[in-house]
């Protein structure tokens, strides 16, 4: 009799507990259905950061499980929230075209009413024409559909050409941040017909409901939770069985696990088509959140944030990942948002607003150089588990089989 | 001067003999002196009063006699009288009828005599009368002026006469042109006169064979001004013929209604049919009917369907309460049995046809001399790509390190010229000596890092990529807080200010030709370095193999620190040369440094020549697609970086791969 799934990761269950307790946290204490302690802009900076949490652990999976540095993820978290955010601000206008049109004495054609919308969402960048890429935007059911697909066939593509010609390491890296670059140059055009550097906004509105922002962002809240909660759940299965092995084989030596018999192209392929889903999804969740996404949210830096998150919460956990993500975005938020105070150091004034990237920037060094565990690495010393003392330092995916003293020798 | 002369070519028309002024010159009027002799008239002024009538009768249809008597006169005083006339400063004084140059002066006016020049009276303005011609009459004034200018003995005035002429030919302006031709003696002016002549009669000309013996010689001609000479004549307009079409027509081509050249709304506009009614001006029409919720007996809530809509039009056609339009059928009736042709509106087809030859010709020509410039511009594109990658090529080629704070060392390399500018003001100077102090500046930067971070990730190419990262945007955030997100100026040194032109379609500016000069030096530099000197052969020594470097008294820890100060000190000098041509931001890093890594992967890393190449197809692939769609450069580059990324799918190590051993997999 095989022990469970949940009982051999005992860390999942922990996770979910947390989740769970924080998620009926913060919905009593939303204005919503509580006390009102917190504000529902901070339900959302809650919901997006939960969102990212998700992201990052699909980001785990292929860096700290796979070894793939992918720079790439966050384009396809965008292209999740452009999906999404078509429907919505189609439907949306739809409803506003609608409701004038209505006071005209003839009622409009249906025809009409489509090209009302697309002179509503397009006359910013001089045009009315519907692209082709909004067919579906009318469509809940196929948007939602093409916010999975369209990251998923887009990751397949790119990444059958770059695996199969063994594209691998910081190759791999700088390909996928050429990738992001074209894929966000693309996006600035304004005939790209994705509104160019305007994006799409008003995404915060749900289309045929009347509830408030307040009961919106605890329903995006809970949303966000359930995907965070799902997505981890699925990231530790993947990793725990022989699939999670392989895996980890392909990241410690892949020309070794290729020649013991496995297909180190198709396990990477999958892992990194999958991630561009979930990816996909948790910007999904994440736009209409935030409100507006246009292409400057793709740019190559969103994903390197990405793995700063991923490393600073320690990467090849998955709580880990959840943890840096968390931990990161709220301080920056924290920092950021004007919240902390100044330092006065008598001839210079600290203003964390413009120190605080300079800070994350050489905290990222000190972590990546003194403390490659990360925030996760915590855990370890109450687990009072030790690495055993090797040679040297962990050298990290591609040549992890090795370490630091014995790839010198 | 340069304002009377654009008033007078401004209205030229209708000039008739005053050519032959130059040959009457030497003959003289002595028909009207009989008649004067009392008062001893000057030469001009008896020319004046021989006309006296016309002139102070100043009617546009009938004063030509008058100006051709003046300047037909051959005295050396008609361009005078012309000048004055047209400027309305001629009167006339009542008492006797004689003309003058009057000015004011003082209270009166001051009366100047044509024939001699001189002030002969002062009078007050009771005693004179304005002789105001109109614009009408200026222009032929003009016109018979610029014979006279055309001729002038003074190189300048001739040459702002045919300043003007170039900006207002004229018909009629032809034969005072090619008269002046033969007695041109300076040849620079002769040679613009030629081509005048040949552009005159290219547009006005009445000949037909002048005319394209005209457009044949300068088949091939670059200038913009034979294009626009040219392009009028094969001008088309798009005309409906019942039938067949006509002999007399020059037709330039037949078109097919429902092509992309012509609609079918377009077509039967041009068919007098019945208004075509769309879709606004049916819910328009529509609107305005609507009796007791229906319209035309459809009611109001159905309208929404388009049948439904045309349904209710024809109720209300057939009722006559509104115009009829046409419809669909309509359309197809009247568009039946007419034919559609792009017609010149030049009616000689040899004219045309040698026209069209001589453009093919010129564009031909000026798309040879495009691909040429496309040439430069990518060669210049790739110099600027290779600097920014050179610095790259040493770090990531040579060392195998991952600096993504390349990009930000080019930025201080950049902000260091600033710097230097605002406290050395001499441009020249500034530059001078903001190179070896970029260098300087990011040589101590970039070992600063080597010692404080890479040293310690060698072997984990991977964590050095996020280090560098870290200090890369750390740096970036630094740059921000000190010189502020607007863009700070490097103003580059007069002498390259300017550009390189070949003709009207190659140019290019001094900047780059400099950056490309500074490409090939730094090419030269790395050659040397590494090829030459210990450094260079140390730094190979242990990226091939540290171990057995050290032993053979080797200390890598000190050729790393310096190959890759080397290598930042030069990305500081790139820096530089950058920012002279693009607007030194905190981001400026940022936009090169993607295309410096691919630039180093695509050439084949840890090959100079490789980086070379890399750069040059970068450069040559990105303005090649700019050439498709100039006015999109973000396409451009999206579809370049797509393609580097199918490139990586054929030659994973780049153009120049280095095989065996050194390849080190």
């Amino acid at each position: 009799m095989q022990r469970s799934f949940l009982i051999k990761n005992p860390s999942v269950m922990i996770f979910l507990a947390v989740l769970t307790v924080f998620t009926i946290l913060v919905t009593f204490s939303s204005e919503a259905f509580g006390a009102g302690i917190i504000s529902t802009s901070f339900v959302k900076t809650l919901g997006k950061t939960l969102c990212l949490a998700l992201i990052a652990v699909a980001m785990d999976l292929v860096w700290g499980y796979a070894g793939i540095l992918s720079l790439g993820h966050f384009a396809f978290f965008g292209l999740g929230g452009y999906m999404i955010g078509m429907w919505l601000m189609y439907e949306r206008t739809k409803e506003i075209v609608a409701t004038s049109m209505a006071q005209n004495p003839i009622p409009p054609t249906a025809q009409e009413v489509v090209d009302g919308i697309g002179t509503q969402i397009f006359g910013v960048v001089g045009s009315s024409e519907f692209p082709v890429i909004w067919f579906f935007a009318d469509s809940l059911f196929m948007q939602l559909l093409l916010v999975v697909a369209v990251p998923g066939v887009l990751a397949f593509v790119f990444g059958w050409l770059a695996f199969r010609s063994r594209v691998t390491g910081v190759y791999l890296s700088i390909l996928t941040q050429a990738m992001t670059l074209a894929l966000s140059l693309y996006l600035f055009q304004n005939d790209s017909g994705l509104r160019g550097n305007n994006g799409l906004s008003g995404l915060q509105n749900l289309p045929g409901v009347t509830a408030s922002q307040d009961y919106v962002s605890i329903w995006f809240f809970w949303a966000s939770a359930l995907a965070l909660a799902l997505g981890y759940i699925f990231a530790a299965w993947i990793v725990s069985g022989k699939f999670g092995s392989v895996i980890r084989g392909i990241r410690d030596n892949e020309a070794r696990v290729r020649f013991l018999g496995y297909s180190v192209e198709g396990y990477k392929l999958f892992l990194f088509t999958v991630t561009a889903m979930i990816a996909g999804v948790a910007g999904a969740l994440y736009y209409p959140q935030a409100g507006i996404i246009n292409p400057a949210e793709i740019a190559p830096i969103a994903s390197i944030y990405l793995a700063v998150w991923v490393a600073i919460g320690g990467r090849g956990r998955l709580y880990g990942a959840v943890l840096g993500a968390v931990f990161v975005s709220l301080v920056s938020t924290y920092f950021t948002g004007g919240q902390a105070p100044d330092i006065n150091l008598g001839f210079y004034r600290i203003q964390w607003v413009d120190w605080w990237t300079i800070l994350l920037g050489l905290s990222f060094v000190l972590v990546t150089l003194f403390a490659p565990k990360g925030i996760g690495g915590l855990f370890d010393l109450i687990a009072e588990r030790r690495t055993p003392d090797r040679h040297g330092a962990d050298l990290g995916p591609d040549q992890g089989s090795l370490r630091e003293r014995e790839a010198e020798e | 001067m340069l304002k009377r002369l654009l008033v007078v070519v401004l209205a030229m028309f209708c000039l008739a003999t005053q050519v032959v002024a130059q040959d009457a010159a030497t003959e003289p009027t002595n028909e009207t002196a009989s008649e004067t002799e009392a008062v001893a008239l000057g030469p001009m002024q008896e020319v004046l009063q021989s006309v006296s009538e016309l002139i102070v009768d100043s009617s546009r249809r009938t004063i030509q006699p008058a100006i051709d008597a003046v300047a037909g006169s051959g005295l050396d005083a008609a361009p005078f009288v012309l000048e004055t006339w047209q400027a309305r400063d001629m009167w006339q004084r009542i008492s006797d009828g004689q003309f003058f140059k009057a000015v004011k002066a003082g209270d009166g006016y001051a009366l100047t005599d044509f024939d001699t020049g001189e002030v002969v009276a002062t009078v007050t303005k009771d005693d004179i009368e304005q002789i105001k011609p109109n614009s009408g009459i200026q222009g032929l004034i003009g016109s018979a002026l610029v014979a006279f200018q055309l001729n002038d003995p003074d190189p300048a005035k001739r040459r702002e006469a045919l300043a003007s002429l170039e900006r207002n030919a004229s018909e009629d302006l032809l034969g005072v042109l090619r008269a002046s031709i033969d007695n041109e003696e300076d040849a620079d002016i002769r040679a613009r006169k030629e081509r005048l002549e040949k552009l005159i009669t290219i547009t006005y000309g009445t000949d037909p064979a002048n005319r394209i013996a005209a457009i044949e010689s300068v088949a091939g001609n670059l200038d913009v001004a034979v294009r626009g000479a040219l392009n009028p004549l094969v001008a088309t307009r798009i005309m409906a013929f019942d039938g067949a079409i006509p002999d007399d027509v020059n037709v330039a081509r037949e078109l097919r209604v429902g092509s992309e050249a012509l609609s079918r709304e377009e077509a039967y506009a041009l068919t007098d049919g019945e208004p075509l009614l769309t879709d606004d001006a049916l819910r328009g029409l529509l609107q305005a009917n609507i009796v007791d919720g229906a319209v035309g007996g459809v009611p109001v809530a159905e309208l929404s369907d388009p049948e439904r809509r045309v349904a209710a039009f024809e109720a209300l056609e057939a009722a006559g309460t509104v115009p009829p339009a046409a419809t669909e059928d309509d359309v197809d009736a009247a568009l039946d049995g007419k034919v559609f042709a792009a017609v010149y509106s030049e009616p000689n087809a040899d004219v045309t046809d040698a026209a069209q030859s001589a453009l093919t010709a010129i564009e031909t020509k000026v798309g040879l001399f495009q691909i040429f410039d496309l040439g430069l511009d990518a060669l210049s594109l790739g110099s600027i790509y290779f600097l920014a990658a050179i610095g790259l090529a040493i770090t990531f080629g040579v060392m195998g390190v991952i600096n993504m704070a390349h990009g930000e060392f080019i930025m201080m390399g950049a902000y260091t010229g600033y710097v230097v500018q605002q406290i050395v003001p001499n441009h020249t100077a500034s530059i001078l000596l903001a190179i070896p102090l970029a260098f300087a500046v990011t040589f101590a930067a970039g070992v600063a890092m080597e010692r404080l971070v890479i040293r310690y990730l060698y072997n984990r190419p991977l964590e050095t990529l996020l280090a560098t990262f870290g200090i890369s945007i750390a740096l970036q955030q630094l740059a921000k807080n000190i010189f502020g997100t607007q863009a700070r100026p490097l103003t580059s040194p007069d002498w390259l200010g300017g550009a390189w032109v070949m003709n009207d379609v190659v140019s290019i500016s001094t900047v780059r030709i400099a950056i490309f000069v500074l490409a090939l030096i730094f090419l030269a530099v790395f050659l040397f370095i590494m090829k030459r000197t210990r450094l260079g052969l140390e730094t190979r020594a242990v990226t091939q193999n540290r171990g057995m470097a050290s032993a053979m008294g080797i200390n890598p820890e000190r050729v790393n620190m310096l190959t890759f100060g080397l290598g930042s000190g030069i990305a500081g000098i790139a820096g530089v040369a950058i920012g002279l041509y693009a607007q030194v931001t905190s981001e400026i890093g940022q936009a090169y440094i993607v295309q410096s890594f691919m630039t180093v992967v695509v050439g084949g890393v840890g090959n100079i020549w490789g980086t070379l190449l890399g750069a040059g197809l970068i450069g040559i692939l990105q303005k090649g697609i700019e050439w498709f769609n100039p006015s999109n450069t973000l396409a451009a580059q999206t579809y370049m970086i797509i393609f580097i990324i199918i490139f990586i799918q054929f030659r994973p190590r780049g153009i120049i791969a280095l095989k065996g051993r050194a390849a080190g997999d």
